[in-house]
């Protein structure tokens, strides 16, 4: 079916954001004070984006509880979170901006849970030394993702609701100048010019069948700046939550905070054991308790006992759980359990726990200030994906910059809790203030070539137009199973050539589904247009997965079990070159020798000192 | 293996009827579910909105068995019928199926003028014991389903009244700016006269349909009313006003402190210019 322009309806702007969650919220706010014209694409309604389900806490050394706490300890712990394989750079910016960020939430109307002494309380969470995340009972997110529309509606954004982007254009010299899209309720297109673009679309779950991510999370972004031609690194390395709910069926995968391992629960398996203890691996040995009665007395004195290893990396819980599930050590419904009701009182429970309480209660029937938790690992965070500059977010295509889950380096090969919603605010600003200079920096007007809106506008139209082609539901459920089966927390090299296959296959199939209905908020059409981004990110993270040949942060390889130092130095880099899918080995930036030194003298328990 | 009939209006703004779909029922499953199974299996194109799944982002609200639930909170178990009838939410226009205009509650969010702080402690930040903050943070566990705005009579049933009428969902925001220990605005005024808090009737609706258990009539809305009634009415408090050291930011100054203009978007300039007039007039 082709297209011609007369059916499509164009928008201008300084800046174009590409998503409205924490990320592209904080861009938009940072554009916008500028005095530049700036709009926000939503896929959902403003304020639903998938900021909204994190829990836990916003990570960041405001020292508040623990005032030994400095930037220099949360990057370090950033970076051996990460299997040292983060940008040097974006960790330490993160960790330096973090504690201003946070405050200018406060500042902005964010009503964080206190400290006696009327500050903001920060909690315990896996992979950082001291309690460090700023939080709302577990709805941090929710009061991140409010705080930021009310400050993005008072600086007058202009918020373009339910659309789905489809493409980045470009134009004649290759600088990204426009996006096209179409509106859901009507499934009219809609070409949007910008001088520069921001994509901050989140992450990529929905390829997995167990997520915790909602039906937005297809990789929309990856997939438009990897077709734009940019650099994407480290795609292999996807995080599985530890916790997400087992059952009922239908919330397999529903995300469980590490809260609940921050503010005291255990991980327990089937014969009651704390098996977390049989899993520490060396380079945590040193700050990780040894027997049950220090992990239990570090919760209320850090100083004299060290950390639980209920709270190691999440990489590290999730392969742990994995292996006590494979012994037979298991749950009824193929998890193990979460216990928090014997440990703390109902009442702190339900005080800090609220909607996990609710979410459990509603739910699977259970009350956990009474009973154990039941969890497994869950599809959660993208660590790969766009190359960036640490500084100005800008991506390898000039006029295209990236922050938030969509952006690579940041995490290296493992997140830590609390580092996603720091990594909003702090490269959401950044990216902001990026492409305003950039779009400031422009002479003359912006021209994205027509023919790429219109031809991406007529393959979006193809499914109508064939007939008895499949269904793309069915598509997505064995690009789940698939995903599920042969990418999951454990790859070998034989699952992952499958996967390839059934990749391609699915390829082939997705390229002729059907579509019946019209164009008006057709979920079905909604679902093929997302189809195309799934399939392209779950290549990447297959292609990039078969080639790191070690077990690294949320990478493991069952048949190279062990980190080599060599991929240690390396970004594995994908990229578009002349039409081909590339996949190299690229040298990580060179970390300096004085935040080098920090690595050096690992005294558990002792504090880089500060002298910033 | 016992069966289900799931009885859903479709339709869009030109009209509509209902359809009958049989499936079997799965243990566990919430109504979402089974819409979800409704769509991969007998009607592709049926429309729904849903994000999250947990409860925690209010994108599916619909009328389940005539209740205004969220479709992924309300376990099939819990409902006693073997036919189960879903329908869009009745305050709002038809988009499509269950799918509803909700723009109202964004244009009616930028009538709001923003929080808007005074002075922090020397040391740049502010406190707040936590005491101070726990009624607010209430509120602020508002996840904009708009079921309250969809049960409220007073636009559900009198679709004129949307002109001037905020809503649950809003005086719950406003009541959250009020109690904020920082906020320096007073926003009274602009509540009794343009926002119709006197139109409320306190028949608690709201609070009945609220996901999130947020006690709206009882601890936003009658407490917001006394504020307005007191500030209004009451001389006493009116002389204290005069004579109180602390003097809180007007609206119109709040907008002016604001780095822009509270301005509409291309969606919603249409019916906020509409309210606006409507509202001075």
């Amino acid at each position: 079916m082709d297209v011609n322009t007369k059916d499509i309806s164009t928008q201008s702007f300084d800046v174009l954001v590409i998503g409205a969650g924490g990320a592209g919220l904080r861009a938009a706010i940072e554009s916008r004070s500028r005095g530049l014209g700036t709009a926000v694409i939503c896929k959902s309604l403003y304020g639903k984006a998938h900021t909204v389900m994190a829990e836990g806490g916003v990570a960041a050394a405001l020292g508040n509880v623990y005032s030994e706490d400095n930037w220099k300890v949360h990057f370090r712990d950033t970076v051996r979170g990460g299997k040292m394989l983060n940008n040097w750079r974006m960790a330490q910016l993160h960790a330096q901006e973090a504690p201003d960020r946070v405050l200018e939430l406060e500042a902005w109307g964010a009503l964080f849970d206190r400290t006696d002494d009327g500050r903001i309380l920060q909690r315990d969470f896996g992979g950082h030394r001291y309690a460090r995340l700023a939080h709302v009972g577990d709805r941090t997110g929710l009061e991140m993702i409010r705080t930021l529309q009310d400050k993005a509606t008072s600086v007058g954004i202009e918020v373009f609701m339910e659309h789905k982007i489809l493409r980045i254009l470009t134009d004649a010299n290759g600088n990204a100048c426009g996006a096209l899209g179409y509106t859901r309720p009507s499934g009219q297109f809609v070409l949007f010019k910008a001088k520069a673009i921001v994509l901050a679309t989140g992450g990529i779950g929905r390829s997995w069948k167990y997520t915790s991510n909602s039906w937005e999370s297809t990789g929309d972004g990856h997939a438009l700046a990897f077709s734009a031609g940019a650099d994407m690194i480290d795609m292999e390395c996807v995080q599985f939550h530890p916790t997400g709910m087992v059952w009922p069926l239908s919330v397999r995968g529903l995300l469980v905070t590490e809260g609940v391992r921050g503010d005291g629960g255990a991980l327990l398996n089937s014969e009651n054991q704390r098996f977390m203890f049989n899993y520490i691996p060396e380079m945590f040995r040193a700050e990780t308790a040894e027997t049950e009665e220090e992990a239990d007395r570090w919760y209320d004195d850090h100083a004299s006992a060290r950390r639980t290893p209920d709270l190691l990396p999440r990489d590290e819980v999730a392969r742990a759980i994995n292996a006590e599930v494979k012994a037979g050590r298991g749950s009824p419904h193929g998890g193990v359990f979460l216990d928090i009701a014997s440990r703390r009182t109902p009442e702190y429970i339900k005080r800090r726990l609220p909607s996990m309480y609710s979410q459990f209660l509603e739910l699977a029937g259970v009350d956990i200030t009474r009973e154990p938790m039941e969890v497994g690992p869950t599809c959660h965070y993208m660590m790969g994906g766009v190359r960036v500059d640490a500084d100005t977010a800008a991506t390898t295509v000039p006029g295209l910059f990236a922050a938030g889950e969509v952006a690579g380096g940041m995490h290296g090969a493992n997140r830590l809790g609390g580092n996603s919603l720091s990594d909003l605010i702090v490269f959401g600003r950044r990216a902001g203030i990026g492409a305003a200079d950039y779009a400031e920096g422009l002479t003359g007007t912006v021209e994205p070539e027509v023919s790429q809106a219109t031809e991406a506008a007529s393959e979006a139209l193809s499914p109508f137009s064939r007939e008895g082609g499949e269904s793309p539901y069915r598509i997505h459920a064995d690009l789940q199973e698939c995903m599920q089966t042969l990418v999951g927390i454990i790859r070998t090299e034989t699952e992952l050539i499958q996967a390839l296959d059934e990749i391609s296959k699915l390829k082939d199939r997705a390229s002729k589904v059907s579509v019946q209905g019209g164009r008006e908020y057709n979920p079905a059409w909604n679902l093929a247009t997302d189809l195309p981004s799934m399939l392209a990110v779950s290549e990447m993270v297959a292609r990039g997965a078969l080639d790191r040949k070690e077990s690294r942060g949320g990478h493991t390889r069952d048949d190279y079990p062990s980190p080599d130092p060599e991929f240690a130095k390396v970004n594995l880099v994908q990229r578009l070159q002349d039409g081909k899918h590339t996949v190299q080995p690229e040298p990580l930036p060179e970390m300096p020798d004085e935040l080098k030194a920090l690595f050096e003298d690992d005294h558990a328990g002792q504090a880089p000192k500060e002298d910033h | 293996m016992t069966e289900v009939t799931m009885n859903i209006w479709r339709g869009d703004s030109s009209g509509g009827s209902f359809y009958e779909y049989k499936l079997e029922r799965v243990e566990g499953e919430v109504v979402l579910d089974v819409v979800h199974r409704i769509q991969a299996t007998l009607a592709p194109d049926l429309a729904c909105r849903w994000n999250c799944k947990a409860g925690k982002c209010g994108s599916c609200s619909a009328e389940i068995d005539g209740k205004p639930s969220l479709m992924c909170m309300t376990r099939m178990d819990t409902l006693p019928n073997d036919k189960i009838t879903i329908t869009p939410m009745k305050t709002f226009p038809i988009i499509r199926d269950l799918v509803t205009d909700v723009s109202f509650n964004y244009v009616m969010a930028r009538q709001i003028p923003p929080f808007t702080p005074g002075d922090p402690e020397p040391d740049g930040t502010y406190r707040m014991q936590q005491i101070d903050i726990d009624r607010a943070q209430e509120f602020h566990k508002c996840i904009e389903c708009f079921l309250c705005q969809d049960v409220c009579h007073v636009i559900r049933d009198h679709e004129v009244n949307k002109l001037y009428y905020a809503g649950p969902r809003f005086f719950v925001k406003l009541a959250s700016l009020d109690m904020h220990p920082l906020d320096t605005v007073d926003r009274r005024e602009l509540i009794r006269q343009h926002l119709g808090l006197g139109f409320c009737n306190i028949t608690k609706c709201c609070t009945e349909v609220c996901p999130e258990h947020i006690k709206i009539t009882d601890n936003a809305i009658i407490p917001l009313k006394e504020r307005v009634v007191d500030s209004s009415y009451d001389p006493i408090a009116w002389l204290g006003r005069k004579i109180r050291r602390k003097v809180k930011y007007t609206v119109e100054q709040a907008y002016a402190l604001a780095p822009a203009q509270v301005a509409p978007t291309a969606l919603d300039r249409v019916s906020a210019t509409a309210i606006d007039d409507e509202g001075k007039s």
